[in-house]
């Protein structure tokens, strides 16, 4: 029977109400008294040096009421990164400075050069046009291996090159790798590209600054994330402003995907400009500046290779991956193609020996940081789409070849240095074929075959590592924060709670899963919890939402909170039953004396803590609010099979997906309802990259894909009926709720899955086409086939 | 993006040269164009008003003559800014030919734009820039060519009036 409230239950999205009656508020919806507008001036060219820039006439235009460029900046510090990556000579990486306004030179098409502030948005426009810039245009970066070549243009002239790391994972294992590779029955080798995508949330990111000169407080609102992080980063390392006179405010979120993970150098003007001009400051993103300034996803040059034995035993992985990084490190940058990628090469599979190199490049193109999966889906995708090679070179079925390497052990220790705590990856591919009707498929391609169709199917598991993630050991990968959840458990004197968590919701449904946790945890109804978060002046210090670790991370630490509150309710209960602590039981929010017929209520207990006349004083304070904070013992792994049945039209190249089934593990569920959701949600982009999406540069470094008119988003009708189960549950085994996330393995596990499906589609009609580079438009599809 | 052509034009070739020097007839030539001031040797400074799909802008630019061998061959470099859309800028090898009464005028046209133009025209700007030149070239072409006698009667007055009025002018 399903729940109707609690752990389990599908309880209704209870923030929908507002999103869909138009009445969330958005930081786009606040408006501060005598607010200015700032416009951001920037780079038209890819590469180049400033000149001069000449505001005079501008200053004079209606309504302008300061110009900025760099000269403003001097004394401020530059957008910070949070991720230090140690090369495999064991130098620090590469780091230039980001300067919030340009300095001296441009560096990508849409770098900030200057920001007109202005009493309207239209005037400060129109003084924009006024601004004379003068910039010489130098030779673009664009390719990374033309980089990396001795002599290469450099991005940043203060650099050696425009590499910014050459790491190696594990790079004892090297010789090993390459010994065995070289002695192996069978290599597949496969190069392949991971496309540069735009994350393209609904709602585009906003700013507004304002400064308290009476207090000397600054309040910034932004579309963040992580506003503790933000706080963070800001305050200490950008504009020197300590925590306690800065508040940071993430109101509701329109859409996040990691590109409002980092802090960005517009929120750094803005609070910078508000105290400059005396005025709040407002900047609202358009859609044309967001597909030049968010930051990117993925952008991976891959050549991996698989060695196996003559039964199809992996026997050793070596991968060689260029990842763009851009023109600067966004937050979080360096981390992505290493920690987040390398890690995960094992997969599902037992395979011995891996050996990950990944050469970071900069390059005249937007920065590149976390969509998504960051860096997991990139791993995935290589792996999964050379096991698919591999099976069809050796003659192997794909599912069984995939069976034969599956990890069936646990805990199981990969050889890139992560430890797999539980899955069943036979359980979620026995799920898959059954979901997918696998055993009808030779059926209904006989059936497109009559309609001159060509009908494929293609499999993909993945692993990945969420519920990021244990502090001391990403403090020795380098990351320089920590990576724990908080969370605040308020009750008041009625009962009614309020939890503030440093999670933020931005479409996660948190507002209602995590009610629904505490709710059950006493017993109480969940419209009686109340979800505060995104406010640093109302919440713990919290790292935010990202990496599949809200309910992971941040779930845990409200139920390590709840289980204090628990345990001093538990005390004043036995105090007003006048009976001893031990024997006290909390059920159905109520509690009783073990073995008796005693009872009081959840909230005679609440209130007897704020109205304390009669209560152990001697003992326990009054009040009832705990915090704590969590911070994991290891990553979670969620994993999963992923089928997808797609047809190829033969004339046109054209492919429509037909069908796709997802079989997850992700641990425990809260809301089965809001997990169905999110996988939605990640297969539609991860289908989106392979099929549709694409961020495109010209030799000049001009942004091509600059509006939907040529970045294409999934739509409706591009994607079927999702067939989506999570019944196949290995609890996670170090967090109290046992749950291992389930944000991103969508966008995960869907690409390889849907170009095996295509490529299996040409090569039963004849083809010989071993890979097609994503996304699969018609015309490279056509161009697979008759090539 | 790169545009080879040619055209024969009935005007020899010293006056297809000298008319590609002045600074009237390139201001009635080039699409758009509002203000075109400058000689051969300091260089043109033009103000072009143009739409390419979505995006309309004043393009304020400098056109440059280089190579200058006259009356065969120079190069025509022009560079514009137009503020929030972006920038567009090109330079066209010409080479004249003298064809009996005619000119043969062979160009070579390579065009860039950057900013909101490729962000928004890049599918369109190969036709738009083809289309550019041909006005161009056309306009041109009519500059210095007299009317011919099988002229339609509609516009005709109109289209006596403007075709050969530089070829008037220096005759």
């Amino acid at each position: 029977m399903p729940k109707d409230g609690g752990i389990g239950a599908s309880s209704k999205r209870r923030e929908d109400l507002r999103f869909l009656t138009g009445k969330g508020k958005y930081t786009d919806d606040i408006n501060l008294q005598g607010q200015a507008y700032a416009y951001f001036i920037r780079s038209d060219v890819a590469h180049g040096t400033i000149n001069s820039i000449d505001t005079s006439a501008a200053e004079k235009m209606p309504g302008v009421e300061q110009i900025f460029t760099a000269k403003d900046f001097e004394g401020v510090g530059g957008v910070p990164c949070g991720w230090q990556v140690t090369d495999r000579h064991g130098e620090v990486m590469q780091e230039p400075k980001h300067p919030v306004l340009a300095e001296g030179k441009v560096r990508h098409v849409g770098d900030p050069i200057a920001v007109v502030v202005a009493d309207s948005l239209a005037e400060a426009r129109d003084a924009a046009e006024a601004v004379e810039i003068d910039i010489t245009e130098l030779e673009p970066v664009l390719n990374m291996k033309d980089a990396l070549k001795d002599g290469a243009t450099k991005v940043h002239d203060d650099l050696t090159s425009n590499l910014c790391y050459d790491w190696g994972f594990v790079e004892e294992n090297r010789e090993a790798v390459d010994e065995a590779i070289k002695g192996a029955h069978h290599v597949t080798t496969l190069e392949l590209k991971n496309n540069r995508l735009v994350a393209n949330p609904m709602e585009p990111r906003v700013a507004v600054a304002e400064f308290d000169s009476s207090t000397e407080e600054y309040t910034l609102y932004t579309t963040s994330q992580n506003p503790h992080v933000i706080r963070l980063l800001m305050g200490a390392f950008v504009l020197g402003i300590p925590e306690h006179r800065l508040r940071v405010v993430a109101p509701d979120v329109g859409g996040g995907f990691g590109a409002k993970i980092y802090h960005y150098a517009e929120e750094a003007f803005c609070t910078f400009a508000a105290k400059q001009v005396g005025r709040p400051v407002k900047w609202t993103s358009s859609r044309s500046e967001a597909f030049m300034s968010d930051a990117h996803g993925r952008d991976h040059v891959t050549k991996i290779e698989l060695a196996m034995d003559k039964d199809g035993h992996f026997l050793a992985l070596r991968t060689d991956t260029h990842a763009n990084m851009g023109a600067y490190l966004s937050t979080f940058a360096p981390s992505i193609p290493t920690w987040l990628h390398g890690t995960l090469m094992a997969g599902n599979y037992k395979t011995p020996l891996i050996y990950v190199n990944v050469k970071a490049v900069f390059t005249n193109t937007v920065p590149v940081d976390a969509y998504r999966g960051a860096g997991r889906p990139e791993a995935t995708f290589q792996l999964e789409r050379v096991v698919d090679k591999a099976a069809r070179e050796m003659g192997i079925d794909p599912i069984e070849i995939r069976r034969r390497n599956f990890i069936t052990e646990f805990p199981y220790a990969t050889p890139v240095a992560v430890e797999y705590d539980t899955g069943d990856y036979h359980a979620t591919m026995d799920k898959l074929l059954e979901m997918s009707d696998h055993a009808g498929f030779d059926k209904r391609a006989e059936e497109s075959k009559k309609n001159g169709k060509l009908r494929g199917f293609g499999i993909a598991h993945y692993i990945e590592a969420c519920g990021i993630a244990p502090s001391n050991l990403v403090g020795q990968l380098g990351a320089r924060a920590g990576l724990y959840e908080s969370a605040t458990v308020r009750v008041n004197a009625t009962g009614s709670i309020s939890v503030m968590t440093g999670s933020h919701s931005h479409g996660q449904g948190h507002e209602t899963s995590f009610a629904q946790v505490v709710a059950d945890m006493i017993g109480i109804d969940e419209q009686q919890i109340d979800i505060v978060h995104g406010d640093t002046s109302k919440t713990p210090m919290g790292m935010g939402t990202y990496g599949s670790r809200s309910i992971a991370v941040g779930g845990s630490a409200m139920v390590r909170a709840t289980e204090k509150i628990i345990a001093k309710a538990k005390k004043i209960a036995a105090h007003l039953m006048e009976a001893s602590e031990g024997d006290i039981e909390l059920k159905d929010g109520a509690f009783t004396v073990a073995g008796t017929d005693k009872s009081v209520a959840w909230g005679d207990v609440t209130l007897a803590a704020y109205v304390p006349h009669n209560y152990p004083l001697e003992e326990i304070e009054p009040g009832l609010e705990e915090t704590a904070f969590y911070d994991p013992a290891n990553f979670t792994y969620p994993s999963g099979a992923y089928g997808c049945e797609v047809e190829v039209d033969p004339e046109t190249g054209k492919v429509t997906v037909l069908g796709f089934s997802a079989a997850d593990d992700f641990g425990n569920i809260i809301n089965p309802m809001i997990v169905e959701g999110q996988v939605h949600g990640g297969l539609a982009q991860g289908i989106g990259q392979a099929l549709v999406e694409n961020c495109a540069y010209d030799e000049n470094g001009q942004l091509l894909s600059g509006s939907y008119m040529d970045y294409t988003m999934p739509r409706a009708d591009d994607l079927p009926m999702f067939n989506v189960d999570h019944s196949s549950i290995t609890p996670c085994t170090h967090n109290p709720l046992g749950v291992k996330g389930c944000g991103e393995a969508g966008a995960i596990g869907s690409p390889p899955a849907l170009v095996s499906a295509v490529v299996d589609a040409l090569q039963r009609a004849g083809h010989d086409v071993t890979h097609i580079d994503m996304p699969l438009t018609p015309d490279r599809v056509w161009a697979a086939m008759n090539s | 993006m790169q545009l080879t052509d040619s055209r024969t034009i009935k005007a020899d070739i010293n006056t297809v040269w000298s008319a590609l020097l002045n600074a009237d007839v390139l201001k009635e030539c080039v699409p758009g164009c509002q203000e075109m001031a400058g000689s051969p040797e300091t260089g043109f400074e033009a103000v072009v008003v143009q739409k390419v799909g979505p995006v309309k802008a004043t393009f304020k630019g400098k056109v440059d003559l280089n190579d200058m061998n006259p009356p065969n061959s120079l190069t025509i470099e022009g560079a514009g800014k137009g503020g929030a859309a972006g920038f567009a800028k090109g330079a066209a090898d010409v080479k004249l030919e003298a064809d009996g009464d005619s000119t043969i005028l062979h160009y070579d046209v390579e065009a860039k734009v950057g900013g909101k133009l490729a962000q928004l025209g890049s599918r369109i700007i190969d036709g738009f820039a083809k289309k550019m030149a041909d006005e161009f070239f056309t306009r041109f072409q009519n500059a210095l060519e007299e009317p011919e006698d099988d002229e339609q009667e509609t516009d005709a007055e109109e289209e006596t009036a403007k075709k050969g009025w530089f070829k008037r002018l220096v005759s």
